[in-house]
């Protein structure tokens, strides 16, 4: 039975990807906000080249507002990036021209959401959409981005890929089009590869394969990985780094043994003692009362603090500034 | 004596192109009073069908339903109305469960008024009781669905499936649309209840972690049919049916290296054309002849399952 999610990964980060230089993608500072309200608050951080970064926390913490800014696909408006840089390979993202952004994306960043269906086009099939993808950015004939389309829906575990170039999206079911989008996605091979909730919407034997996917093609192509998610078993299996939001921040961040053997948020920590799997068959799990904050009526401080079993006056009254890497995080009263 | 007893339940539902989907597939088992029997099996292998047939709220198209002995299987009017009042449901979205128009009092009162029990005084004390019991403060009767978190709303189900002291409760997914942090309060509510008031649950979901927790027994379910079924701690820690065991290798966590686990290949079969003989031989990794030939019987007592394998038997 899954043992509480506080063990070692055996499995350890990508060979040198700690050691990969620096950041592929650089974000300093984000606050989008809607209206008044901040939506993402003052959010930093970092991902390097071949490292699958896990970006976790609950309904409506910002973990797509995050992602969707990063491609620079937020709608604006109602949404609006009040402040923040976004650097990748030596430009800030948010200072660019739209004509330069479209180079860069699904060229040097990809993204995969997590329903398949209504990222792909209902009406051409399968080989077309990544054909059309290789030739909106790379200088191929029809035919070799076809044979190209093919390889890469082998790469990803299609069977048949032939045949599969000639279906249509509703003639696959749900882990195929995860696939397809996958294999989409790397078609320019991307530096960063932001998957929003890839496997949320699969059956587990399923998400198996897709997060084993992902997990090959990052080791064996050196991409980085933003992976998003509110489940902390696939980040405890596959991150190397956890970064978990809680009401629009990051309140905490390191690497994913670390978190999990020594959390030091409070949130975190109760986060990890509730869930199921980390307590016995039957007995009470010890519960966070109350419920996550929507954005506007979050409340001053540190936004857990209501939720907080040891929250300090001053947790209401200011917010916490997080702490230096390697192990960051936002806390008036950490747990040890 | 058991409080539910199935006898080879099945229900085919007309599928694509004249086909039929056997959704539930010669179901047996039996749940008795207070005991907590877990569902769980991968999307469409018929957990949800399986609750609203035994429920009665789908016409079953073979077996047979016992219900305190009594056989309700072709029950209708006032005597399935009667025994309406001893199972009541929980649904995953509990928002599309209440109606939007409603006050929490009227929705948590609904059962009563349907079954014609106390009088309007009566009936209100007994939703702030409900209420109360559920964990929500006393004002709630007068607010509105959409005034409540998600968490709140699935208490308010809750609440108006508790509301005529039912026997037996089908919780459906009832916590896997909320937020982890939620979902523990949920859990704790569900168990706490069972406990004071004697309740039985068939708890369906897909999560393994949540059934193994809150389950006495586990049934696992694959394409309509169950595949392996026992007490809670011997599905968990000896698995007999190789699906149980891919399906326990599946549930991410740290710690677990490739070579520990199995990762089944392809998807889920088409359940309007299922694979012959065992269901599961297209993707087992311990495929024999024989399975692609005979459809294996659930063999066993306390702990059964369906699988030729010899590892596999009682
Ligand atoms: N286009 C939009 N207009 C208005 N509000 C929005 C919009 N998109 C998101 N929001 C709000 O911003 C907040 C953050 O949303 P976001 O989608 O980033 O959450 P999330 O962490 O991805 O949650 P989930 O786990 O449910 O996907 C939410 O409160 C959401 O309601
Ligand atoms: N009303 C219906 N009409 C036709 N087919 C149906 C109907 N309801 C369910 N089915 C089919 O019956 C099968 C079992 O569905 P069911 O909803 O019981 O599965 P489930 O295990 O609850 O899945 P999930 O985990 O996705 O809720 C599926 O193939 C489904 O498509
Ligand atoms: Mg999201
Ligand atoms: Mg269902």
């Amino acid at each position: 039975m899954p043992p509480a999610p506080r063990t070692v990964s055996h499995q350890g980060p990508a060979s040198g990807a700690q050691a990969a230089g620096g950041p592929v993608l650089s974000i300093a500072g984000l606050t989008i906000r809607l209206g008044a309200d901040a939506i993402v608050e003052d959010l930093s951080l970092d991902v390097r080249a071949g490292e699958m970064l896990g970006l976790v926390g609950e309904s409506g913490c910002g973990k797509s507002v995050t992602a969707l800014s990063i491609m620079r696909l937020l709608a604006e408006p109602p949404m609006r990036v009040a402040a923040g840089a976004i650097g990748f390979g030596g430009q800030d993202l948010l200072a660019l021209p739209e004509d330069r952004l479209r180079r860069i994306r699904g060229n040097d960043i990809a993204m995969i959401f997590q329903e398949p269906m209504t990222s792909l086009n209902p009406v051409y099939t399968v080989g077309d959409q990544i054909a059309e993808a290789l030739l909106l950015h790379r200088d191929l004939s029809r035919r070799a981005a076809l044979a190209e389309a093919e390889t890469l829906l082998a790469r990803v575990g299609i069977p048949a890929p032939r045949g599969a170039l000639g279906r249509y999206p509703h003639q696959m079911s749900g882990g195929q089009r995860q696939r397809v989008m996958i294999a989409m996605a790397l078609a320019c091979g991307p530096k960063l590869l932001v998957a929003d909730e890839p496997t949320t919407a699969l059956d587990v034997t399923v998400q198996a394969q897709i997060l084993d996917l992902l997990d090959d093609l990052r080791r064996e192509t050196g991409m980085a990985v933003v992976l998003i998610t509110h489940d902390l078993g696939v980040v405890a299996q596959y991150c190397d780094r956890v970064a978990v939001m809680y009401g629009g921040r990051i309140v905490e961040e390191a690497p994913a043994a670390r978190l999990f053997e020594q959390p030091r948020h409070r949130y975190t920590e109760a986060l990890l003692r509730t869930i199921p799997a980390a307590n016995p068959p039957g007995a009470d799990l010890p519960a966070i009362p109350g419920s996550v904050p929507q954005p506007g009526q979050r409340p001053p401080g540190c936004a857990f603090h209501p939720r907080c079993p040891a929250a300090l006056p001053r947790c209401s009254a200011e917010a916490p500034e997080i702490t230096a890497p390697p192990h960051r995080f936002a806390c008036w009263n950490p747990a040890q | 004596m058991s409080l539910l007893e199935l006898r080879n339940l099945s229900k085919t539902y007309p599928g694509a192109g004249g086909s039929t989907v056997q959704a539930v597939a010669d179901v047996s088992l039996t749940i008795a009073p207070g005991e907590v029997l877990g569902v769980v099996g991968e999307s469409g292998c018929g957990k949800s069908t399986l609750g609203r047939t035994l429920l009665r709220l789908t016409e079953p198209s073979g077996g047979q339903i016992l219900f305190d002995g009594q056989d309700i299987t072709g029950l209708r009017g006032a005597g399935l109305k009667a025994v309406r009042r001893n199972l009541q449901v929980i649904f995953q979205d509990p928002f599309g469960a209440l109606n939007p128009r409603h006050t929490v009092g009227q929705i948590v009162a609904e059962p009563l008024l349907v079954q014609g029990i106390g009088s309007r005084a009566t009936r209100a004390a007994r939703v702030a009781e409900l209420l109360q019991i559920v964990g929500l403060p006393e004002g709630a009767a007068r607010r509105y669905p959409h005034e409540f978190s998600g968490g709140q709303r699935q208490r308010i189900a809750i609440a108006r499936a508790l509301a005529l002291e039912p026997k037996l409760i089908v919780a459906d997914e009832a916590v896997s649309a909320l937020d982890v942090s939620v979902q523990s309060q949920i859990i704790n509510l569900i168990a706490g209840l069972r406990r004071r008031l004697g309740l039985a649950i068939l708890f369906i979901s897909h999560d393994l972690s949540v059934i193994r927790h809150v389950s006495d027994r586990i049934a696992v379910m694959y394409l309509g049919r169950i595949v392996e079924i026992g007490p809670a701690e011997a599905i968990i820690s000896a698995p007999r049916h190789p699906y149980t065991q891919a399906l326990l290798s599946a549930i991410p966590r740290a710690g677990v290296s490739r070579a520990d686990r199995i990762v089944l290949k392809g998807d889920l079969p088409d359940p309007s054309n299922p694979p012959p003989g065992c269901a599961f031989h297209t993707r087992c990794p311990k495929v024999m002849d024989i399975c692609r030939q005979r459809r294996p019987e659930l063999a066993g007592a306390r702990h059964a399952s369906a699988c030729h394998l010899p590892e596999a038997q009682p």
